[in-house]
């Protein structure tokens, strides 16, 4: 499997003393809102299929799946930001990231693009009320095009201290 | 088939990864990085060693393994601390044991006393006798070296009565040394009065190398009792005239020992066996596991042509199907391995070890056909050894005491193995004294691990024995050492996952159980369909399976349902409503229900929809990417390429019931 940092060879080099400073992201799209996923955490990108749902977890987990032979779990990222629960298509993708020792997949609308972002122009999350969803990202940015919310990977993959009990209905 | 030369080719991988890891400890020390457990570490170390090692008769590597165990221990009572020197000390030791053990793996005869200034050093860093050389020259100056010894080697004429070979003893003494041997047959008798099992030769040796007195009489531990020896210093400098007089003038020997027996290497045993990274065999069972699938993906595409469309494809294709097959079997085979190769090791130990100890112990092995995977059966050796040591030196009791307490002679270890309810289940039971729980109160109290005042309970107390540093042996042996047993098991068990209970009655033995989780294992499962989802129930865990009539269940109040079994009732555990699976049958009448062994709560009955079929399926961990799961031990990925979850009974047998989702939340399974 080919590394995408390793496809994005030829991307716009960073500016001349930011070197170090800036990172590249995925992007991808839930309804309106833009993410942003480090690149260097992406794996792969791979169609939608139905996972093997696991009992006693939150709405947001649909399940495992294998990649293979490693048991993956998959994260509807929608759900996980208090959205609502996506209805998977053929169209929806799933985002293989590594964190850490941990792999994980998040379920999204579409991969949309890669940006390169200078540290500088990384703002802080506001922090009001500090409600879950909040702290998944770890900063945002703004963009000619709208903003993008940086997903903050060791939030998002910290399954063991995340409420993953079966919760709240999601609306 | 397991030979000596697989147990000692075992010995010597294990010894070469406790020397990995007593150098990795010592480097943690001389940077500063040491935590609680590298001194302790480092003790078991050389403690396994020298454990191991003596099993073999391997006297020089043990030897120096005991100083520096001694010394560590030393180091552990906080009685010595490290120093630079000291590390410097416990390095060179440390490169001298792998020397040692290498020259005994290659069957070369290390030089002669190499490792006697490191003994020296060693010894004077800790202040204490080293066992070697007590043993060695109980009379004489222990660590006596000359530059050489002239030996008198005059068997008595029984000798070959007691199974014993001048010439082999010759060849020893070659070993340590450049040799003249000279042959005395002066008490042979003419030839028509000779009787060929008696010994007329005699022999002078004069050894040429620096070696201990201690080396010496080695050589000849077994014949001392048969023969007149004489082992004297050839000092040329001190008393050149005695030795210059007494020694005959080279002249060629009647039984020159050829000069490059030792020498020759013997043929490896190594070279049959391959020590592979485990993670590489997982590499190849995944790689494996994705080829099943696709080509399972194949014969499906395949099954919708038209027949006889592309016989040459359908031939392929089954050719294809059987090579994976048999290929899946030998990589598994790689993968996983039954107990025996650990378990056949443990019969040599106990007759060893009760032969040092004098006690009289049977050992009973069952169940050593369970397979385990590969890696925790290399984990098991230790912790066995370690739980049988403890059997034989603090469990059983001499012939004598058991006579008079009215037990058989004979002492029974039983060591058995099984997989049960989806775990593995390894017990060391013995009929021995049992655990003393005033005295291991005591001694726990003695030594600051319990203060004076706490009460505790009676597994409370059995737990003290697990304490690092806890032992109730009264003195230092050889064989169950200062307590590192208990401890390093208990480490080694919960570093698998498992756990370790005790059980004991005093005056009628003890049973240590060692639970292994099946993660790593592979699994003989049944698949059966909830739903819409597919689970793995361990087939170990099944008693049977039924579709129970109307009138065979029955509502307690307060407790579900139970199923009336020939006489008994079973709880039934819809096992849609633990899962909150939707779609599944609802209706016993309908479905089937599998009565299941659990650890802990007997008889379960589990309602599914149906059987789907039985597989040998890989557990895959669930938790290294996700989180543990209750009532769930793992999964496993079926023949399409699905995840499918193994059940764990027992935890099932815990969950309450949780709500049903209204609607079929996912697409349909395809089960095949």
């Amino acid at each position: 499997m080919q590394h995408p940092s390793a496809a994005m060879a030829d991307a716009p080099a960073p500016l001349a003393g930011a070197a170090g400073a800036s990172a590249q992201y995925i992007t991808c799209t839930l309804d309106d809102a833009e993410f942003g996923i480090d690149i260097m955490a992406v794996h792969e990108i791979r169609g939608w299929t139905p996972p093997t749902a696991i009992p006693h977890a939150a709405a947001w987990m649909r399940g495992v799946t294998n990649l293979r032979g490693t048991i993956v779990p998959i994260v509807d990222l929608r759900a996980r930001f208090g959205f609502g629960p996506t209805e998977p298509g053929a169209m929806h993708v799933v985002v293989i990231i590594q964190n850490g020792a941990r792999t994980a997949g998040l379920l999204v609308d579409a991969v949309s693009d890669i940006v390169t972002v200078e540290a500088g122009r990384i703002r802080p999350v506001p922090e009001i009320g500090a409600a879950a969803p909040e702290r998944l990202l770890s900063g945002l940015v703004p963009l000619e095009r709208g903003m993008v919310s940086l997903v903050s990977l060791d939030t998002l993959l910290a399954f063991d201290e995340a409420d993953t009990a079966p919760s709240l209905p999601i609306s | 088939m397991v030979t000596l030369d697989h147990l000692r080719a075992t010995y010597f991988e294990e010894a070469a990864e406790l020397l990995e890891r007593a150098y990795a400890e010592l480097a943690a020390l001389s940077e500063g990085r040491a935590g609680e457990d590298t001194v302790h570490a480092l003790f078991r170390a050389y403690h396994s060693i020298k454990g191991g090692g003596g099993a073999f008769g391997f006297t020089r590597p043990v030897g120096l393994a005991h100083v520096m165990e001694t010394l560590l221990d030393l180091v552990r009572e906080d009685r010595i601390t490290v120093a630079p020197d000291l590390l410097a000390l416990l390095l060179r030791g440390t490169d001298m044991l792998a020397d040692l053990l290498a020259a005994e793996r290659d069957g070369v005869a290390a030089t002669p006393g190499v490792e006697a200034g490191i003994l020296d050093a060693l010894e004077s860093a800790a202040k204490i006798d080293h066992i070697a050389r007590e043993q060695a020259a109980p009379v004489q100056a222990a660590a006596a070296i000359a530059d050489g010894w002239r030996i008198e080697f005059r068997p008595h004429p029984g000798l070959f009565r007691s199974a014993n070979e001048p010439l082999h003893i010759l060849r020893e003494l070659a070993g340590l040394g450049p040799v003249e041997v000279v042959a005395d047959p002066s008490r042979l008798p003419g030839i028509n009065r000779i009787d060929p099992e008696e010994a007329y030769l005699s022999w002078t040796v004069t050894l040429r190398a620096a070696v201990a007195r201690a080396q010496v009489q080695d050589v000849f531990e077994f014949v001392i009792d048969d023969c007149d020896l004489s082992i004297d210093a050839l000092d040329d400098a001190t008393e050149p005239a005695a030795t210059m007089a007494e020694r005959p003038v080279a002249t060629p020997t009647a039984e020159p020992a050829p000069p490059d027996i030792a020498a020759a290497p013997n043929a490896s045993p190594l070279a049959q066996s391959v020590r592979v990274d485990v993670a590489k065999i997982d590499r190849l069972v995944n790689l494996v596991g994705e080829l099943v699938i696709t080509q399972a993906m194949l014969a499906q595409h395949e099954a919708t042509l038209p027949p006889d469309l592309c016989p040459g494809l359908t031939r392929g294709l089954e050719t294809l199907s059987q090579h994976l097959r048999e290929l899946q079997d030998g990589v598994m085979a790689i993968r996983t391995q039954p107990v025996r190769t650990v378990f056949s090791r443990m019969p040599r130990l106990v007759r060893e070890v009760a032969g040092m100890l004098g006690k009289d112990v049977r050992l009973v092995v069952t169940g050593e056909g369970t397979e385990i995977d590969k890696t925790v059966v290399e984990q098991l050796a230790d912790p066995l050894t370690h739980l049988l040591r403890n059997a034989l030196d603090h469990g059983i009791e001499p012939p004598d005491a058991r006579e008079a307490l009215g037990k058989p002679r004979q002492g029974i270890i039983q060591l058995s193995a099984e997989q049960r309810g989806g775990r593995i289940i390894i017990e060391i039971t013995d009929d021995g004294r049992g655990i003393d729980r005033a005295r291991v109160l005591a001694r726990a109290r003695e030594r600051g691990l319990v203060s004076a005042e706490a009460t505790l309970s009676e597994s409370e107390i059995d737990e003290l024995i697990f304490l690092p540093g806890f032992s109730t042996a009264e003195t230092v042996s050889a064989v169950s050492g200062r307590g590192v047993g208990m401890d390093v098991v208990r480490r080694n068990i919960e570093a698998l996952g498992g756990r370790i209970r005790l059980e004991s009655r005093l005056g009628h033995g003890s049973r240590f159980t060692l639970t292994l989780p099946l993660t790593l294992a592979v699994l003989d499962g049944l698949v059966v369909s909830v739903g819409r989802d597919a689970y793995i129930l361990p087939i170990a865990a099944i008693v049977e399976s039924l579709r129970p009539r109307r009138e065979d269940v029955r509502d307690v109040v307060g407790h579900g349902q139970v199923i009336a079994i020939r006489g008994s009732y079973v709880p039934l555990v819809p096992l849609h409503t633990r899962f909150g699976v939707a779609g599944a049958v609802n209706d016993y009448t309908r479905g089937i229900v599998v009565i299941v062994e659990t650890d802990h709560s007997g008889q379960i009955g589990l309602l599914v929809d149906d059987l789907v079929g039985q597989q040998q399926v890989v557990v895959k961990s669930l938790e290294a990417n996700w989180r543990r799961v209750d009532g769930i031990g793992g999964a496993t990925i079926l023949g399409d390429g699905r995840v499918a979850l193994i059940l764990d009974v027992a935890g099932l047998a815990a969950l309450p019931a949780v709500a049903i989702p209204a609607a079929p939340p996912r697409a349909h399974l395809h089960l095949h």
